[in-house]
């Protein structure tokens, strides 16, 4: 019943991608009726669809990448801990407002570059996939935007609890750019993005962002790394007995 | 203290080119920026829009009801302005 | 979308303090099937009886995003998550549909927002039962959703014309909520003996609750009078109770489940129903059911948590007004 970790490294390159996209949009699907206003329910619901119909996409392609007949479902209900593969950054738990946008920021200055790029791919389900998230991301990329400049250039207390949000979540920013060693000759075929070569660009987004939020960009400390090699916090895993709860419960059956 | 009264926004949506737009609804916003975001992610989800427009509720200027004969009615006996009013012998052919 | 049929109390009859002409003059434009509009004269009766009934509308909207919100994080694939999220998403979306055409009427989302919060508004009795197993997102889809269709279609035809167009959107963009619900029946009930088991559960849990849904039976509902006259409202809760159960139990039928009514018997192509326990309905809206206090603790937690984001949005709004007018 345990899916394994693919053979191919094309497979487990989509499925880094899928893991990021579904858990970032777990998270942000248990804002459901806790948003600050009925209008960003809206906005919260529409961006965790956007990654979960990502995730779904991503899932599928690494299933049909490693032909061993594995579903989306299979790959995000029937693995553990140790074998999901997002980055540290999109487990972390929602916080209050003001770290879940800022999360969503950080992720979204990261994806959206990434994402325009990957439609260079010589993979051409990478290229596709790429088109059709490039466009949601751009939608998330300005949407975060303009809340981090809202609390930043907001009230006493909502600069307050950015200026937190940016404390806790920057340590968690640089494995945006982790490569793994299964990765480089992807990245070498044009089949994958180096993630270096969009650093300048999500830092000088980030930079500018935050600057007219009127909070300082960190510069340097020490980065947290772990989720691309399955060593995640402790909060990963309550997310997923949540997550895989019901087919683990019933195994095998069709819902 | 409670916060104020967020701004009240009415939503105009252009369906597709050619056409005008054409009001959908209303939502609440802080401002603009905000209130045109809201305006996609509450009126355009199946594909409804390829253009939008948000205005301030309290920009909006309407005739009172209660004129609704001296503004309207004085019209319905001008039927010279209408084609049909006119008689052309069936010779002439479509006019 | 869920509109529930609340008894409400008439309130004197203040119609003699207003100009009988104009409501004549009213009442004529309302047989006719005219249209009123948010600036035109209207009753005052008119006026509440339309701003609690769209809000109470609202508000179940609101609060219905809970029972269903409670299975997100743990629907059984991703195709069922994403269709449920976006159900919920519409709920909301149909609150806001739905708050806006109250607002027509004079009374701001914010008060009405706290008519809720204070615990003076109403909202669907059927929101204050738990939602327990994954077949509850199948029962509620099909039976709570399609019991709002019942209720809801004809509100398409109301006489307020932004009520009535709020509910034809709603309407359009609801006819796959049903359709979701059933889906997931479909699948457990072509599932093992355990999924079979869990939607007869479900079933014969939301049965009568959803009965109730229509509102107090004719015989016992005083109120709807004026909301007839005014073409608020255009068939009575038990009418819409019998259509509901004429369409319903077939579809049950179809998916091999039991309905939990040992007296229900089909005469002359209506299915005839056994008691409804009305003691129980009263005891969840005076808000005795397992759920009242859960769900509004939730839902003045979400606005109290938000107080500081709406409040900073305000400010940042003040200070860079000048700059946004010019862009």
């Amino acid at each position: 019943m345990i899916v394994e970790a693919p053979a191919s490294p094309l497979a487990r390159y989509a499925l880094r991608r899928a893991d990021d996209a579904l858990i970032l949009g777990h998270r942000l699907s248990e804002w459901s009726a806790m948003a600050p206003t009925l209008e960003e329910e809206m906005a919260l619901s529409n961006m965790a669809l956007d990654l979960i119909g990502q995730s779904r996409a991503l899932y599928t392609y690494a299933g049909e990448v490693e032909g061993k007949g594995q579903s989306e479902d299979d790959f995000a209900y029937m693995r553990r801990e140790r074998e999901y593969q997002n980055i540290l950054l999109v487990e972390r738990p929602n916080g209050d407002f003001a770290q879940t946008m800022l999360r969503q920021f950080f992720f979204a200055a990261f994806a959206y570059p990434y994402w325009l790029a990957m439609m260079r791919s010589t993979d051409a389900t990478l290229a596709a996939i790429a088109a059709k998230s490039e466009k949601e991301i751009a939608y998330h990329l300005r949407h975060s935007s303009e809340w981090v400049l809202r609390l930043g250039d907001g009230t006493a207390e909502s600069h307050r609890r950015l200026a937190e949000a940016l404390e806790e979540l920057w340590p968690y920013t640089g494995e945006l750019f982790a490569v793994l060693p299964d990765e480089t000759a992807l990245i070498a075929a044009g089949v994958a993005v180096d993630p270096d070569t969009l650093r300048g660009e999500w830092e000088a987004t980030v930079r500018a962002v935050l600057e007219r939020a009127t909070l300082a960009m960190p510069s340097g400390g020490w980065m947290q790394q772990g989720g691309r090699e399955g060593r995640h916090s402790e909060h990963l895993g309550h997310l997923l007995a949540e997550l895989q709860y019901v087919p683990r419960m019933i195994p095998g059956a069709t819902w | 203290m409670p916060t104020p009264n967020t701004p009240l926004w009415e939503v105009f949506i252009r369906s597709r080119n050619g056409l005008s737009h054409r009001h959908a609804g209303s939502l609440h916003a802080a401002d603009a920026t905000l209130a045109l975001q809201a305006a996609r992610d509450l009126y355009t989800r199946r594909g409804e829009g390829l253009s939008l427009w948000v205005v301030p509720s309290s920009a909006i200027v309407a005739s009172d009801p209660q004129d609704k004969g001296m503004m309207f009615e004085p019209t319905a006996s001008k039927i010279y302005r209408h084609p049909t009013f006119y008689d052309i012998p069936d010779e002439v052919g479509h006019m | 979308m869920y509109t529930q049929a609340l008894n409400q109390r008439g309130e004197g009859d203040e119609r003699l303090l207003e100009d009988a002409a104009a409501l004549e003059r009213f009442q004529a434009r309302i047989d006719a099937e005219e249209r009123i509009e948010p600036n035109d004269w209207m009753p005052a009766q008119y006026r509440r009886t339309l701003t609690r009934q769209i809000s109470q509308h609202a508000h179940s909207e609101i609060i219905g995003m809970q029972p269903e919100g409670n299975w997100i994080t743990r629907a059984p694939s991703l195709r069922r998550k994403a269709a449920l999220l976006a159900k919920i998403q519409d709920e909301c979306g149909h609150g806001l549909y739905l708050y806006a055409a109250a607002e027509t009427l004079g009374t701001s989302r914010e008060e009405l927002l706290d008519q809720l919060h204070s615990g003076r508004a109403k909202y669907s009795s059927i929101f204050n039962y738990p939602t327990l197993t994954w077949a509850d997102m199948g029962t509620i889809g099909w039976l709570v959703d399609g019991a709002a269709i019942m209720n809801q279609i004809p509100l398409c035809r109301c006489s307020y014309g932004p009520y009535a167009r709020a509910m034809i959107r709603v309407c359009k963009e609801e006819s796959f909520h049903q359709r979701q619900g059933y889906e997931i029946m479909l699948a457990l009930s072509r599932g093992n003996d355990e999924q079979k088991a869990m939607a007869q559960d479900a079933l014969n849990r939301w049965w009568w609750p959803c009965l109730m849904m229509f509102g107090p039976p004719d015989t016992a509902s005083q109120h709807s009078d004026a909301s007839m006259r005014w073409k608020i409202k255009r068939f009575s809760n038990d009418e819409l109770r019998q259509k509901f159960i004429d369409a319903t139990v077939p579809q049950a039928h179809f998916l091999g489940l039991t309905i939990p009514d040992p007296e229900l018997r089909c005469v002359d192509g209506h299915w005839q129903h056994g008691p409804l326990d009305w003691d129980e309905f009263a005891r969840v809206i005076a808000g005795h059911g397992q759920c009242n206090r859960d769900r509004m603790a939730v839902r003045r937690r979400a606005h109290a948590e938000g107080e500081w984001v709406r409040e900073a949005a305000a400010a940042f709004a003040a200070k860079h007004s000048a700059q946004l007018a010019a862009e």
